[in-house]
């Protein structure tokens, strides 16, 4: 039952893509929740689904589009509002690190 | 071995913004040159609870893109998520297209030294472009304004073999993308941009070298030398007995070398999976048709037909096709048949490009209606003013947006062919310069110039040429 379906390298894997920082402790908790996942993801692919379309959302069939019209005004202003860091009309991030 | 027992072994990717008024998923302005963050709204800032909604007009765009490429519009498409962290992508994911591509396969059509060769491609699929980042000394700026702004990836197969085959590609894509309408392909502007896959391998092998991806070339010149330079580094670490490292290399403008991006932060592990937010997409037949119909000729069609029906050479040709403003132009100088297409094309690649290269303005605003420039040439052809009067006149027509009979007219470039003035100038001449008179009907051909020269000096320098040389001719036989 306990057996580890996902390796502590890629938990760290999966963190560093998700830029998380985890302590060790956390790494092997993070360990067994995902194998837990993964374990029911299992269970789930012993259903037939043979005779089932694949599908990634749910909803009404065929397209939907707009039409091609700017409907919003500048109002960078509201935007902006919850930014945690403004300077002028942009939004001031932690230095990028090239 | 010496580097020409080599071949390259290049692939492009090219991404271009679709002339959109709005964005992809949201009703924000696509245009360029606002304000930071002016044309940004909830849906691409990432905000949570929001929902994108497709641009039905960036999808028409594409499906041009596709046709005029011969690649396969596929029926349904699938939006994917490429999932990454950087602060120019506000959802912490970019909207594209993955397994399920819009179009698959294709090809361009290139014109190398006379040869033509098709460079094949591997699919057209559609994303949304990211935000913009500028960097501060202790912190880093980000303007949305680009985010969600629509974006064709056309990816090529790896048919190309030299940085000069890349560059003709580069060219013709950009000539198709432009006569459809889909973009504007202005490289140095960024909307569209240019990743290159390079690796060699000996001639005659069948087998891939291992490739470096270079990015940062926001010019034609630079992806050619940036290609030239990348060849010529693989085959020298081969030959030295090294191997070709896979990595994704920058393009140094000011050191003009590429190296290794220093970040591994690029890792590519995108997780892509399927957008839950957006259904697949489904081209029927009704709205291909539709796009179908509304295609215009082809730079390819039109280096053709100018070529078999007007008997332009290849040079002409592949000049007044680069630009589809520039080819209806010249075309539409020939409108009535009063001006042959040699006088057109030369008019055009002389008088109306240096015109548009001097101003920098699109056509349309640089120079005169095509049916003012006709009547100007009317009129060289009939011999009222001279080529370089014409020329003059050209320049003038374009400034002040005057006629060209109103130019020519204030000017006073119009010459006299007026045949009794021309003779009693000639008349005067012979008169007053009876000497040199006797010295040409005694032989000296040589003095004909001068008489020439006098008659348009009485003149003022408008007679016509033609007719002073004939009349001139007729009295000095006498």
């Amino acid at each position: 039952m306990d057996e580890k379906k996902i390796s502590l390298a890629q938990v760290r894997h999966v963190a560093m893509l998700a830029r998380l920082e985890l302590s060790p402790a956390e790494e092997e908790s993070l360990q067994s929740d995902l194998s837990a996942i993964l374990r029911y993801v299992d269970k789930l692919n012993q259903l037939n689904t043979d005779e089932v379309e694949a599908t990634a959302q749910v909803g009404e069939p065929g397209t939907l589009m707009r039409e091609d019209q700017v409907t919003n005004r500048p109002a960078a202003d509201e935007m902006l509002a919850n930014a945690p860091a403004r300077s002028g009309n942009y939004f001031k991030v932690p230095k990028i690190i090239e | 071995m010496t580097s020409s027992s080599y071949e390259a072994v290049i692939g492009l990717e090219v991404h271009t913004h679709l002339m959109t008024r709005s964005k992809l998923f949201c009703g924000c302005s696509a245009s360029f040159g606002s304000g930071p963050n002016e044309n940004v709204c909830p849906v691409c800032l990432g905000m949570p609870g929001v929902l994108p909604v497709l641009n039905q007009y960036a999808v028409e765009l594409a499906l041009r893109v596709a046709l005029a490429t011969h690649s396969e519009v596929q029926t349904r498409s699938v939006f994917a998520r490429k999932s990454y962290f950087y602060p120019d992508l506000p959802k912490g994911y970019q909207i594209s297209q993955y397994e399920l591509p819009l179009c698959k396969g294709g090809y361009i059509e290139i014109a190398n030294g006379g040869e033509s060769r098709r460079i094949r491609l591997v699919r057209i699929h559609m994303e949304e472009d990211a935000g913009k980042n500028l960097h501060e000394a202790n912190y880093s700026l980000v303007d949305f304004n680009r985010s969600g702004v629509p974006l064709v990836e056309i990816v090529s197969e790896p048919d190309i073999r030299s940085a000069a085959e890349a560059g003709a590609y580069l060219r013709e894509l950009r000539a198709i993308l432009r006569y459809v309408g889909a973009s504007e392909g202005r490289m140095e502007e960024g909307d569209f941009r240019c990743d290159v896959n390079v690796s060699v391998r000996r001639k005659g092998s069948d087998e891939l070298g291992t490739k470096t991806e270079i990015k940062n070339l926001n010019s034609f010149r630079f992806v050619e030398k940036a290609i030239t330079y990348e060849i010529g580094r693989q085959i020298e670490l081969l030959e030295a007995g090294g191997r070709v490292t896979q990595e994704t290399r920058l393009w140094d403008p000011n050191r003009e070398e590429t190296r290794p991006m220093r970040s591994k932060e690029f890792a590519h592990d995108y997780r892509y999976f399927p957008e839950p937010d957006l259904p697949p997409l489904e081209i029927d037949g009704q709205m291909l048709e539709r796009v179908r119909a509304a295609m215009p000729e082809l730079p390819a069609e039109r280096r053709r037909r100018f070529q078999r029906d007007l008997g332009l050479g290849a040079y002409e040709t592949a000049i007044l096709t680069e630009d589809r403003a520039i080819a209806d132009y010249f075309e539409a100088l020939l409108n009535g048949g009063v001006i042959g297409s040699k006088t057109a094309a030369n008019w055009t690649m002389t008088e109306v490009l240096r015109i548009v290269n001097e101003t920098g303005k699109p056509l349309e605003e640089a120079v005169p209606p095509a049916a003012e420039t006709r009547i100007l040439l009317k009129m060289v052809q009939d011999g009222v003013v001279s080529l370089n009067a014409a020329k003059n006149a050209f320049s003038v027509m374009c400034k002040s947006g005057q006629p060209a009979a109103a130019v020519v007219a204030r000017l006073g470039l119009a010459q006299v062919s007026d045949e009794a003035a021309i003779a009693a100038a000639c008349d005067e001449v012979i008169a007053a310069e009876s000497a040199k008179v006797a010295e040409y009907r005694a032989g000296r051909d040589k003095l004909f110039g001068f008489f020439v020269g006098q008659v348009m000096k009485a003149m003022g320098g408008k007679a016509n040429p033609k007719v002073v040389n004939e009349i001139l001719r007729q009295r000095l036989q006498s």
